[in-house]
This record gives structure tokens, C-alpha cells and sequence, in this order.
């Protein structure tokens, strides 16, 4: 371990006295071996500068120069260019997600939103609950497995500096066409990549999407979220607040991965020299996060930490610079001190590099022993590298002041790099391809009208990318670990038991549709926000807050920057009506090749509470020995058919007015499915989307092997009606299933709260069948070999195909002899139903499970 | 009096918190103990827990068979205290030659994590005599590197001496026999490759069968003890 206190430095600098600047003449040293320094720039004003390489507009440049009133040196021009580039500045997004604040309703459970690095939010008095969810595209693209994983690492940090314990991890994740040769190297590894980083950290994955669309080719979206849970007590901040207060940077060593990860590779967009960003993506290293876990946690238990904050984009010069920025502070830091992994690194790379796992501590020097010795004993490093200094005596704030080698580096305001970057408004025109776009509507295209096109077209369906099963990829996930897992994927939304004494809990979904958000980019984010927000009622939750993460092209196209604005507005005004704030986000722009930009693809995390996780409400159709539940659907059901699954898996089409969005319907459906869920009345709940009522349906049986008989309302019998009634894409909906006895129960409250409910049939323990009245029948066993054998077949592993252990547990473990009994049939999990191995995504009205 | 169960953390154990809950479930009072800490502070009992010990890069449980506590938990395991090792605890009892064979990559190469159903094949464990020969149970599993293998005079050794403790109905990982569980010839020393803890409550569990497991230490120890 490498302890350093500033006080015993024998640098000449530091012996000039920690807490003061140092003086430019006399101890520190100017141009010398090569090292661009402050004196230096001074007296070199004409240097010509690599600014344009690095991603600065001249006018930027300038606005640098004017700043700190001479050129920037090597290193400070290396920290604007990378604390002002899109990535870290929010320049052309600013002034666009200002609306969340405007138009968000007060929360009185708001703890800390956005500009800090997660929000939180209040869920019991004695608890609070952190998330968020982040964007890790570009390096993901260029190296699958690195990137993947460090997206997860990165968003983990970000939770942990809030005085978090993270709890679990998602992933929606975004691809090529299915069958493209490319998805088969990016698929892989970034599922390999998302596992291998959250299962060596001990974290549950608990839902997600996976989504394939030939938009994503040249630039997949990995986006992660994390959870956390922290005592209200123990909230910490990022500033960098009480001169003389020592920093501390701990955790991994500084090496030369991830120099310019934000600048070049997440703030420009991919061309034909794209490989050679590969020494931009980081390298992960989960054991050091998993240490840095325990230390942290161990650090704010014994109130030893004032300020920290997470090392992730923009390394060293954002924790720095965002630090002493939130605390009006200065801060004066000797780079040597940095522990590295490569002696030769230059300051400007010590500053820029994003190596993962590191976390920058504010401590009172009167501590600094007993924080050296809780990472001693996680075995982590921890290195005193600077110290706070005070603010001017004019009351300005102070400055960021470091040295290398007593070489004067680096002395701006840090306020000027983390809060007084460029700031654009810049040019918006809807696409001029909208409205022939918006006119070509799907519900013109050929629909099946016979009960045997009707069969087919179900087995197709289930079995297209989009809605097959993803058990794939989530069998690569640890959903167990910590033992508090209550729902996982391919759960309408992942549900956690955050206090084993209350049984309190939290539920979460993320999701977004890029289809939908391409025809109408206000509408399509609402619809992504309402069907987050209808996956976390469903499980019974409360929902209370809302993350998103933007992923849009390059924000310099006038088309893009408007499907940005319109899905900004969209989702402000959506959160707004449903009464539940943004907490925070992410945005990622330049997701496009050459002039192809990908469908604008808000992803939107909804958070739920759960006053007793016991009233959690499943997905899947309940079997019992003695007796049907009655099936009901919730809202209604429109010939919707733009930009649906179907019409994009049978006729490519993509093309119309995505479906209606009410999101006061979705409200009222929320507040019924609390009451219902509280009162015992719902087997299952399952929220409808992709795929419709028939993907639903399905994924209702299949999930503990449970079959149905449906019967199609009366105005859905005619011509292609059933079809509609299968395949529409109407928001709003929800499909339950009532035990016997509680349909008036259910009933009465559905049309107290005007949620329209028909009765469409009844669940078939028995039948091991899926029958639509005067349609077709389908066998759950025909059902599951059609819905699970997509993705083994696309990305190898056909012993992955077969389902062996649900087919056998369901068999078998009627013969097993549980060691303990099952009370409450109800709420318990039955042992033989739940045998069903595998889990898949909980993809908007996503696949099901293989059993 | 209570059994008291050691749990060891690792700095990279991740079930810790699991075992030491499913002790306490199955009415045993969970003990702490830290792997550089050589004392193993009275407990009746051992699990050594899943995760990733040391990071476990290189070859699992290679660095964790150092750690101090090891050093003792072989001895007393060698003395007849009875331990458990689920996952990367059945890879460090390997490490540390209390018991033979080794655990290789998943033979699809991919971490993977279902509802496994097992057979228990020998219930004459300290950790198995809960069960019936032959019964079959509901236990998660979740590892990459669960692939059991060994020569094949150790396997045929294992199974003349009855020493198999579980086999997998549905191979999860290609493990050699199906071997899920086996135990050292006194029957004290138990490795798991699933993850009994994860089955030991309704609301987070495919089932209660794990808890099996647990309460057979507490059986066995005062069998041991009259």
C-alpha cells in the first residue's frame, strides 16, 4: 500500500507550504524535459496546439485562452478538451434536459437528483434507494467484452459514491440484425462482459431488454443500470469541502487505458479509422470494485470520508475538478504521488486516464490513518495526492492547482472545467423523411385472417429475435446472489427485497422502443416511460422515480437534435402527468456510422416501492390442483398495428403513428394494481407491449407451465379481428389472472378506478395447451420449442436449446420431497414451478421462459 | 445450546452473507470469520462460501488454500469438524487436497445460472443425512468454472466408496458423472457446486431445499455430541 501524507513530502513545492499555490518563479521549474508547464505556456503564447485533434472548436480553444488569460498546457488543454466535450459537458443537451426540473411535480422523497451522481430518493423513513442507468455504446462496439464490463463497473461507482451498498444490476441492450456476423462477435461478448463484471462483484442481475434492430449495426447500445440502497443517514457528497482536508485517491492503479474514452471515442461518430479507438476503451478489473465496495462502505459506516466521488469518464481531471467545483474549494495535487501502473506515464495522461476502480476521497487529516487502514485491510491501495485548499481572499473560489515532479502543470479555476463549459443551442428540423414516413401506415399491410395463417403467424412471432426467449443470455447472469432476489428476468420488472425485517421492497424496469420513438420521437419516449412505469405496477409497486438514458446520433444533424428535443419534452411532460420525478440519467449522442444515426432510443427506468415484497405479484399463470383463475384483460384494445413487432418481423415495415399513449389510464391502472396486489386478488399480472396479447399469453403459460383457453370478444371475431386482438400494440394494457373468489373483489375496484376489464377466458393447469375459442390450439410444449430455440440456434450452443433441467424439474420434482413444507399457495413458491431453469428477459412484453 | 456455524469471507466472497443467513434459518447462530484470521473461534461447524476469493483470475481457490484461516480449517477438517464448501468453496477444499479432483471451465464456456435439479446419491454426509438416497431436489446453480473433473481411478474410487454425495439430473456444466457434490472418506468434508443457501426461503428461492443441507450439520452435531 503507498500512504503518502502531504505533510511529510520533502518536495520542494510541498515545503512551500501544502495549503498555498505554489509560486510560478521560484520552486517550480519550467519547460523542462519535455514537459509543457505553466511558466512555460506563459512565455509561449504562439505554441501551436493539437486542440482540433483532441475534439475542441477554435472558438472553444479561445474561450481556454481567455480563461486563464495565457495558452493552456499540454495537461489543462487535455482536461477541457475532455471535460467539455459532449460526453461530460452535456453541451448540446443542456439546454433540453432543463425541462425535467421545470416540469417535474415536487417529491417530498427526492433526496438528490440531478447533477449529482445518482438520485435519490426516500422509500421508508429509515431508508433510501439510489439508481440510475448509464450508456457504455461506443467502447462496446470496439471491444465487447471490456466494454460491456466496465459499463457495469462504472455505473456501480457511480451508486456506491452516493453512501450506497449496490444491490443489483440491468442491461438493456441493443444490437444488430440477429443474424448479421457481426451481432455473433458483439452479442457474445458483451453478455459475457455484462456477466463477468456484475457476478465477480456479487451484484444480481435482475432484468433488462434485449433488442435487435438493423439500425444498431454499426453501434449497439449497452446501456446499465444500478441500484442501490444506503440509511438516509449515510448520503454522501462530492464536495470537496474543509481546507487543509487531505485527498485521497483509492483503489486501482492509474494506467494508460481509457485516455480519451469521452472525448474520442463517446463524443464523435464511428468511421472507417474507428479501429484504432481501441486503446481508448478501459479494462476492468471486478475483484479491485468488489474491495472497493466493502472498503467504501466501511469508510462512511465509521464517518470517515467528508466528500467522495467516482473515477469513471474523464478520470483524475473530473474528480478533481467536479470536487472542488461543488465545494467553491481549491485543491492543490501532486501527480507523482499517483500510484501508476506505467512509470513513464506524462501528467496529462495521469490526468486523462480512465482506468477503472478508482475512487477519490475528501478526509480530515485527523482520519487519513484509519482510512489508510480500512483499505489496508481490503486490501486496496489508497494514496494521499493532494490536499483542499481555501478559497481566494476575495471570496472567489479557489483554484486547481497541480504539480508533477515539482513541475507546475496545471493552476485553472476548477469551476471552469466541471460547471462553465460550452453550452449550444443548437439547430433542430424534423427529418424531412417524417411525414411520408408517419403516412405509411402498417394497419394497411396484409393481416391473417383464417385460424391456421393465425397459428402460424404466433409460432413465428414468439420465435422471432425480438420476442423469443433470452434465456441465453440471462443464464449468464447471477440472479441469486445476496439472497434477496424476489423477481428476476423475464419478469415484467425485477423486484428486491431491500429490509428482511419489513420485507420492504424495491421494483424496477427499464425500457424503451426505438421503432416507436423513429415514427414519433414525443410519443415513443412517453410510451417508453409509460411502459416502464405499467412493468413496475404490475408487480404490485408504488412507482416513484424515474432514470433514463438518451441514446440519439450526432446531435450536429438538425433531424437528430430535433428527435432529441421532442423526446426530452416527452418524457418530462409524461413524468410530470404520472406525478414521478427524473432522478437523474445519461445522455449518448453520436450513436452513428458515417450519416446513418441509429433510431432515436430513449431508455427509461422506472423505481417502485413495495411495502411487503410478500404482495409481489408474478408474471406467469398459477397452477392448482383444484381449479381455473379467471383470466381478465385491463384496458382496451385498438387496431394499432405502426411500428409494431409484427410488422416489422413479417413485413419489414416500419412506417405510421406509434399507438395512443394515456398515461392518466396508466395511472389509474397503477393505483388498481397496488390495491389488488395488496388485497390477495391477482394470481398473476403481466404487462402487454411488444408482441401484443398473443406474446403475453404465451409467456403467461409458459413461465410455470400452465396453459389457457381464450375466448375472443364478440368484436373480435370477424375477418382479421382475431388478429388484431392478438397483435396490437395498444398501450395501456394489462392481462391478470383472478383466483376463484376474488373476481367481484377485482372487478368492483377495476371499474372504480375506470379501468376498463373483460373477462377473456380462464387458466388450464391441466390442459397443457394454449386454445383460442374457435382458433386454434397450441401445446405449451409446441409453444417452447418455437419461443426458445432462437437464440441458442443464432449464437451457438444448441445444448443450450434444450431445456433439460425445467422439462425433468417438472416431471421430477413432483417426486421430489420438498425438505420443508409449502405453505400459502398463493404466495409461496411451489418448488416444481418455479424448476423452470431458465430466465429470460424482462423485455417489454419480452420472451418468456423455456421450461 | 445453539450450533455455531463459521462462515468465511474471502475479500471476494459473494454468498457469504447467504450461508450465514441459511445457517440462521436452519437454527444455527452464524459466526464471521475473516480469512486472515487464523482462529476459528469456537465454531462446531465450517462453510467456506461462493464468490470469487481472491479474484480468482488464474485458477480458482489456488490463492484462497493459502489464506490463514485455511491453514486451520484443514487441520480441524482433517480432526472431523465438518465443512462445507459451496462453489468457489468446493474449488479451495480441491486447492487444499481435502478432496480430490478439480473444478474446470464450464465445457460450453459460458457462466450459467438455472434452477438445477440434483440427485442426492449419498445421504450419510455431515451435511447430507437430511435426505433420502435417491431423493431429488431444487438447488440454484450459478458458476462458470463448475466442470468436475478427475482420473478415472479417483472417479471409480468416489463412487465404490459412495462418496459421490450428488449428481446433476441434466448436466449443467459437463461435469464428469454428472458430479454435482462429493465428500471426503470420513464423510465430514462436503464440496457443492450449486448453491444450497439460495434455497432456503419461498420468497427468493426456487424452493426450500437447501435448508437440507444445513440442518443435516446440526443433526450430525449432536449425533456427534451424545
Amino acid at each position: 500500500m503507498t500512504t503518502q501524507d502531504p505533510a511529510r513530502d520533502t518536495s520542494a513545492a510541498a515545503a512551500a507550504g501544502p495549503t498555498a499555490a505554489p509560486d510560478r518563479g521560484a520552486d517550480i521549474v519550467g519547460w523542462a524535459g519535455g514537459v509543457d508547464t505553466v511558466p512555460h505556456a506563459g512565455d509561449s503564447p504562439g505554441e501551436l496546439q493539437p486542440y482540433a485533434d483532441l475534439g475542441l472548436r477554435d472558438d472553444e480553444y479561445q474561450r481556454i485562452r481567455q480563461v486563464l488569460g495565457r495558452r493552456p498546457t499540454q495537461s489543462e488543454l487535455a482536461m477541457y478538451s475532455i471535460m467539455w466535450s459532449e460526453h461530460c459537458s452535456y453541451k448540446s443537451s443542456k439546454v433540453h434536459l432543463r425541462q425535467f426540473g421545470e416540469k417535474a411535480s415536487t417529491s417530498d422523497r427526492l433526496l438528490a437528483g440531478i447533477g449529482e451522481n445518482a438520485g435519490v430518493v426516500r422509500v421508508s423513513d429509515e431508508l433510501a434507494v439510489t439508481f440510475k442507468v448509464e450508456s457504455h455504446n461506443h467502447p462496446s462496439f470496439v471491444e465487447p467484452y471490456q466494454g460491456a464490463a466496465t459499463g457495469v463497473g462504472g455505473i456501480v461507482r457511480d451508486i456506491l459514491a452516493m453512501g450506497a451498498r449496490p444491490v443489483a444490476v440491468m442491461d438493456p441492450l441493443r444490437f444488430g440484425a440477429a443474424d448479421h456476423p457481426d451481432t455473433a462477435r458483439v452479442l457474445p461478448g458483451v453478455v459475457a462482459g455484462v456477466g463477468g463484471y456484475g457476478n465477480r462483484l456479487g451484484l444480481p442481475n435482475i432484468g433488462g431488454e434485449v433488442v435487435f434492430d438493423p439500425c444498431y449495426q454499426g453501434n449497439p447500445l449497452v446501456n446499465a443500470l444500478c441500484v442501490g440502497v444506503l440509511p438516509i443517514d449515510r448520503l454522501q457528497n462530492k464536495a470537496a469541502a474543509g481546507d487543509g482536508n487531505v485527498v485521497v485517491l483509492m483503489g486501482a492503479k492509474t494506467g494508460r487505458d481509457g485516455i480519451g474514452g469521452v472525448s474520442v471515442l463517446a463524443s464523435a461518430t464511428f468511421d472507417e479509422g474507428s479501429e484504432q479507438r481501441r486503446p481508448s476503451v478501459q479494462v476492468g478489473d471486478p475483484f479491485i470494485e468488489k474491495l472497493l465496495i466493502e472498503a467504501c462502505l466501511e469508510l462512511y459506516d465509521e464517518q470517515l470520508v467528508v466528500g467522495i466521488q467516482d473515477l469513471g469518464g474523464a478520470g483524475l481531471t473530473c474528480a478533481l475538478a467536479e470536487t472542488a467545483a461543488a465545494a467553491g474549494t481549491g485543491m492543490r495535487v501532486w501527480l507523482e504521488r499517483v500510484p501508476l501502473r506505467e512509470a513513464s506515464m506524462e501528467p496529462h495522461e495521469i490526468l486523462a486516464s480512465e482506468s477503472q476502480e478508482r475512487m477519490l476521497l475528501v478526509v480530515e487529516p485527523e482520519k487519513l490513518e484509519a482510512v489508510l487502514k480500512t483499505a489496508e485491510k481490503w486490501g486496496v491501495l489508497a494514496t494521499a495526492i493532494g490536499e483542499v485548499t481555501p478559497r481566494g481572499a476575495d471570496g472567489e473560489p479557489g483554484r486547481l492547482v497541480v504539480t508533477w515532479r515539482d513541475h507546475l502543470v496545471v493552476d485553472v479555476p476548477p469551476g471552469s472545467l466541471a460547471d462553465d463549459g460550452p453550452v449550444y443551442n443548437r439547430p433542430m428540423r424534423e427529418p424531412a423523411d417524417l411525414i411520408l414516413l408517419q403516412a405509411d401506415r402498417a394497419e394497411t399491410l396484409p393481416r391473417p385472417s383464417d385460424p391456421e395463417a393465425l397459428r402460424q403467424t404466433v409460432l413465428r412471432m414468439i420465435a422471432s429475435p425480438n420476442l423469443a426467449d433470452k434465456t441465453w443470455v440471462t443464464e449468464q447472469y447471477d440472479r441469486y446472489v445476496l439472497g434477496n432476489t424476489v423477481l428476476a428476468q423475464p419478469e415484467d420488472s425485477g423486484v428486491i427485497r431491500i429490509d428482511e425485517r419489513s420485507g420492504i421492497g424495491i421494483a424496477l424496469s427499464v425500457d424503451g422502443n426505438g421503432r416507436y420513438a423513429r415514427l414519433d420521437p414525443y410519443h415513443g419516449a412517453k410510451l417508453a416511460l409509460a411502459e416502464a412505469y405499467r412493468n413496475v405496477a404490475v408487480s404490485g409497486a408504488k412507482p416513484i422515480a424515474v432514470t433514463d438514458c438518451l441514446n440519439f446520433g450526432s446531435p450536429e444533424d438538425p433531424g437528430v437534435m430535433w428527435q432529441f428535443a421532442e423526446a426530452v419534452r416527452g418524457i418530462a411532460d409524461g413524468c410530470g402527468e404520472l406525478g414521478i420525478p427524473v432522478t437523474g440519467g445519461n445522455v449518448s449522442f453520436y450513436n452513428q456510422t458515417g450519416a446513418a444515426a441509429i433510431h432515436p432510443t430513449p431508455v427509461v427506468g422506472v423505481l417502485g416501492v413495495l411495502d411487503d415484497v410478500a404482495d409481489r405479484v408474478p408474471m406467469g399463470f398459477v397452477p392448482r390442483e383444484d381449479g381455473h383463475d379467471q383470466i381478465y384483460l385491463l384496458g382496451e384494445t385498438h387496431v394499432e398495428l405502426s411500428g409494431s413487432e409484427w410488422a416489422w418481423a413479417t413485413h419489414e415495415h416500419l412506417g405510421g403513428v406509434p399507438p395512443r399513449v394515456d398515461l392518466d389510464r396508466e395511472r389509474a391502472i397503477a393505483d388498481l394494481m397496488a390495491v389488488a396486489a395488496r388485497g390477495g386478488h391477482l394470481s398473476s399480472a403481466h404487462d402487454l407491449s411488444d408482441g401484443g396479447l398473443a406474446q403475453v399469453l404465451v409467456e403467461s403459460c409458459l413461465r410455470r407451465g400452465v396453459g389457457a383457453r381464450v375466448t375472443l370478444p364478440e368484436r373480435f371475431t370477424d375477418g382479421s379481428m382475431p388478429f388484431v386482438f392478438l397483435f396490437s400494440e395498444s398501450a395501456g394494457r394489462v392481462l391478470v389472472s383472478v383466483p376463484r373468489g376474488h373476481e367481484k373483489a377485482f372487478t368492483g375496484l377495476a371499474a372504480e378506478q375506470g379501468v376498463p376489464c373483460e373477462l377473456i377466458g380462464v387458466t388450464d393447469p391441466a390442459g397443457g395447451a394454449l386454445e383460442l375459442h374457435g382458433q386454434f390450439q397450441l401445446s405449451l410444449a409446441e409453444l417452447r420449442a418455437a419461443h426458445s430455440a432462437t437464440l441458442p440456434r443464432l449464437f451457438g450452443g444448441a445444448e443450450l436449446a434444450t431445456p433439460p433441467v425445467g422439462q425433468q424439474a417438472e416431471e421430477s420434482a413432483a417426486t421430489a420431497a420438498p425438505t420443508a413444507p409449502v405453505e400459502e399457495p398463493a404466495a409461496a413458491v411451489v418448488p416444481v414451478e418455479t424448476a423452470t431453469p431458465a430466465s429470460s428477459e424482462s423485455e417489454p412484453g419480452g420472451p418468456s421462459e423455456s421450461a | 445450546m445453539t450450533a455455531r456455524v463459521g462462515v468465511v469471507t474471502f475479500p471476494g466472497s459473494l454468498d457469504d452473507g447467504d450461508a450465514a443467513r441459511a445457517v440462521r434459518i436452519a437454527g444455527a447462530e452464524p459466526v464471521r470469520l475473516w480469512h486472515a484470521d487464523p482462529q476459528l473461534h469456537g465454531v462446531d461447524a465450517v462453510v467456506l462460501p461462493g464468490g470469487f476469493s481472491y479474484g480468482d483470475y488464474l485458477r480458482c481457490g489456488a490463492i484462497a488454500r493459502f489464506a490463514g484461516v485455511m491453514e486451520t480449517i484443514v487441520d480441524a477438517a482433517r480432526a472431523g469438524l465438518p465443512v462445507l464448501g459451496i462453489c468457489n468453496g468446493f474449488q479451495i477444499l480441491c486447492e487444499a487436497h481435502l478432496l480430490p479432483g478439480a473444478l474446470t471451465r464450464n465445457q460450453h464456456l459460458h457462466f450459467r445460472n438455472r434452477d438445477q435439479v440434483l440427485r442426492i446419491e449419498s445421504a450419510g454426509t455431515a451435511w447430507t443425512n437430511a435426505f433420502q438416497p435417491g431423493q431429488e431436489v431444487l438447488i440454484p446453480v450459478k458458476n462458470g468454472e463448475g466442470c468436475y473433473v478427475a482420473d478415472a481411478a479417483t472417479l471409480d474410487q468416489l463412487e465404490a466408496e459412495g462418496r459421490v454425495v450428488a449428481r446433476y439430473v441434466g448436466n449443467p456444466n459437463g461435469s464428469q458423472r454428472d458430479i454435482a457434490a462429493i465428500t471426503n472418506s470420513a464423510g465430514n468434508v462436503v464440496g457443492i457446486m450449486p448453491h444450497p443457501e439460495h434455497a432456503v426461503e419461498e420468497l427468493t428461492g426456487p424452493s426450500l431445499d437447501g435448508l437440507g443441507f444445513f440442518t443435516s450439520a446440526l443433526k450430525h452435531l449432536v449425533e456427534t455430541a451424545a
